[in-house]
């Protein structure tokens, strides 16, 4: 059976942000393993940034490769945590905690709009 | 039962058999059971092939179902690569045997943003392990994470992570490598992995490749240190251990016929040995290839089965050839008694060579194998190579109890003997096929050159091609040295001259005797005639004699009485009588 590598997995930090317009729509993904210190600062540098960026047009999925393993194959994750921008396309992956706010805004091509 | 696995895994090495032909053989089992043995070599050394192998094998023959990460190719091109070795992988993953899982990382789309860790590949890797109780893992090319993760510290970290992890989850890894410039990986994954190290290599010499494989180590197991060259055809990999036999083999009494009666008679009247080696070398056009496929027709006649390797002439060459002395060997190839593999030497290596003969040799099962001719794998200055090689064809046919007949092409008559010393040795049967110039014509003979462990014939024969096959006679050898073929029939027809002068010369002395004893006869006759007559006449004159002296006697008394009366009366009528 599944063996939990980090912490306990109960607790899922699944929370999404029904986004405003279909235009302008971000979909992100966001795959972590259990709450491990990664996947929290992760999740709070992401919120941060799209707060900032992207006030009430995104919606945050995080999945937790650790209860869904299979979710993993989809979008070719190795590296935890990662974010995945699933729209708009093209898909772009940002590995790390994203604690680099610079980089992350690269990775989401966020830099010219903001 | 996995606790117990690792617990006895401390005290014994266990094995995972591949169920790669040859490869157990080498590794004393296979590879060992729950760790990760490291696959290394070149591009296109079969490295991918190797490893699903691997699982497909574990999964049908020793029922442990595998994991193929591949983080090269998707799993669609797996699929229909190994489709080719008749691997249906489709199936197997229907059946969930086997689970692929490609990994596909792309440098352009990822962008690092501080920490992180690879355990997204081991949820997957561990997933998929479960999902179908892998006993098998295959990591194909782990190294292209390295050309997609810019991290190399964090990657490294992670790789000696994943590898402790697969042995403490007791799965048996194939992980593989490509070859570096110095070290056996490009990068130094031996560092992580060092329970066993297999390489792999895809070399050409002399513009034909060889593939060969060697365990570099294999820790706490024994294991044979050559490089072993292997195959990839249409049923997999096969390695051939042939290199690691020993000299004991099984040894056969039974004599098998060599096909031709006269060489039989040369051979004790019996033949060869079963299961021993037979070279019949000699000059160009002197009949070798008729030998052997005399030796293939009569062992089809006992219906055994005969591997015919001809390395300079198509089947329907050879055995239209072969036809006009009147051997027919077709019947023999439609009823599967006798198959021909036809190769130029120069189609592959020697060791690739080996490693087809030793395949269809497992193939087809035969009890006797031909191989003509040999010397035409010798190319360039390779013949040490050619005596490794040979020797190990004989030993790999001899363990297996199957008679072997080489065949070899000396170039020129001086270096008859010398120029196959090389392989002299492993042979126990040679027959010298040679030229025997004589009186502008050009003749074939035939010797026993040795022949262990049999009191074979001292004799050259004259070796003969007739419309049923091949002859042999006895050569004259006189004082003017060897004879044969018409000189020989000259000879032959000069000694019947002899032989009949000398019969004439007998009956003449014959006659002569009986006319000697005639005239003897005769004189004997005519001295007796003479004889009579003579004694006759002596006879006659003694009896006149006789009359004579009677007869004197009488005068004297008439006288005397004629005196006392008349004196003179009595006188003359004395002398009146």
């Amino acid at each position: 059976m599944m063996k939990p590598k980090k912490g306990n997995s109960d607790n899922q930090l699944n929370k999404r942000k029904p986004a405003k317009t279909a235009d302008d729509k971000w979909v992100l993904r966001l795959y972590v393993a259990g709450q491990s210190p990664k996947a929290l600062t992760a999740y709070a540098n992401l919120k941060k940034i799209c707060d900032e960026q992207l006030k009430g047009k995104y919606s945050i999925e995080v999945i937790d490769l650790l209860i869904n393993p299979k979710l993993g194959n989809e979008d070719q994750i190795l590296a935890l945590p990662t974010l995945v921008r699933k729209l708009p396309v093209p898909v772009r992956k940002i590995i790390g905690d994203l604690s680099d706010t610079e980089r992350v805004l690269v990775g989401l091509n966020l830099l010219h709009i903001g | 039962m996995k606790k117990a696995e690792r617990k006895s895994l401390d005290k014994n090495l266990l094995k995972s058999p591949t169920g790669i032909q040859g490869f157990d053989e080498i590794t004393g089992g296979g590879l060992p059971t729950g760790r990760p043995t490291l696959v290394c070599g070149g591009a296109g050394c079969g490295k991918t092939l190797f490893g699903m192998e691997f699982l497909v094998r574990g999964t049908t023959q020793f029922n442990e179902p595998g994991v193929f990460m591949s983080f090269e190719e998707t799993n669609e091109e797996l699929i229909k690569n190994v489709a080719s070795l008749g691997f249906d992988l489709e199936d197997l993953i229907k059946h969930k045997k086997i689970a692929l899982d490609h990994v596909h990382v792309e440098r352009s789309e990822i962008e690092e943003t501080g920490e992180y860790d690879l355990e997204g590949l081991f949820i997957r890797l561990n997933y998929a392990i479960d999902s179908i109780g892998a006993k098998r893992v295959v990591l194909d090319t782990i190294e292209s994470l390295f050309a997609g993760l810019p991290n190399q510290l964090i990657l490294r970290a992670e790789l000696r992570r994943l590898f402790r992890w697969l042995k403490e989850k007791g799965v048996t890894a194939i992980i593989t490598g490509e070859r570096g410039e110095e070290t056996l990986t490009r990068q130094g994954l031996e560092e992580y992995v060092s329970d066993c190290v297999i390489m792999l290599d895809h070399r050409v010499n002399e513009q034909t490749s060889t593939r060969r494989l060697r365990v570099v180590k294999y820790r706490g197991s024994m294991h044979g240190t050559n490089e072993y060259p292997f195959l990839i055809d249409e049923n997999g990999v096969s390695v051939l251990p042939v290199t690691s036999l020993g000299l004991g083999h099984i040894v056969s009494n039974k004599r098998i016929s060599s096909g031709i009666t006269e060489l039989d008679k040369m051979l004790e009247g019996k033949g060869y040995y079963r299961g021993s080696t037979v070279l019949v070398s000699g000059t160009a056009g002197v009949g070798k290839t008729s030998v052997a496929a005399h030796f293939a027709e009569a062992a089809c006649k006992r219906g055994e089965r005969v591997l015919y390797f001809c390395f300079e002439e198509s089947p329907n060459q050879l055995m239209r050839n072969m036809r006009s002395i009147g051997i027919k060997l077709e019947p023999w190839v439609h009823k599967g008694l006798l198959q021909f593999k036809a190769t130029r030497p120069t189609l592959y290596g020697l060791e690739m060579h080996l490693a087809v003969t030793h395949k269809a040799v497992n193939v087809f099962k035969p009890d006797i194998v031909i191989l003509d001719p040999i010397n035409t794998f010798i190319l360039g200055d390779k013949e040490n190579e050619v005596k490794t090689m040979l020797m190990r064809i004989v030993d790999f046919l001899k363990g297996n109890q199957i008679t072997a007949l080489f065949t070899s092409l000396t170039s020129t008559e001086s270096a008859l003997e010398s120029s196959d010393v090389g392989i002299s040795s492993l042979i126990d049967t040679w027959i010298l096929l040679r030229d025997i110039e004589l009186n502008g014509e050009r003749n074939r003979g035939m010797y026993v050159l040795k022949s262990r462990g049999m009191a074979n014939s001292n004799q050259i024969r004259e070796f003969i091609l007739t419309d049923h096959g091949v002859r042999l006679r006895e050569v004259y050898i006189g004082a003017s040295g060897v004879l044969t073929g018409s000189a020989r029939i000259a000879q032959e027809a000069l000694e019947n001259a002899e032989v009949l002068t000398r019969k004439q010369v007998i009956e003449r002395k014959k006659r002569e005797i009986e006319r000697k004893r005639n005239a003897l006869k005769a004189q004997i006759a005519t001295l007796h005639a003479d004889f009579e007559s003579e004694e006759a006449e002596a006879i006659k004159l003694i009896k006149t004699e006789k009359d004579m002296i009677n007869r004197l006697e009488q005068d004297k008394i008439e006288m005397a009485v004629s005196r006392k009366s008349v004196n003179g009366n009595s006188k003359t009528s004395k002398l009146k009588k």
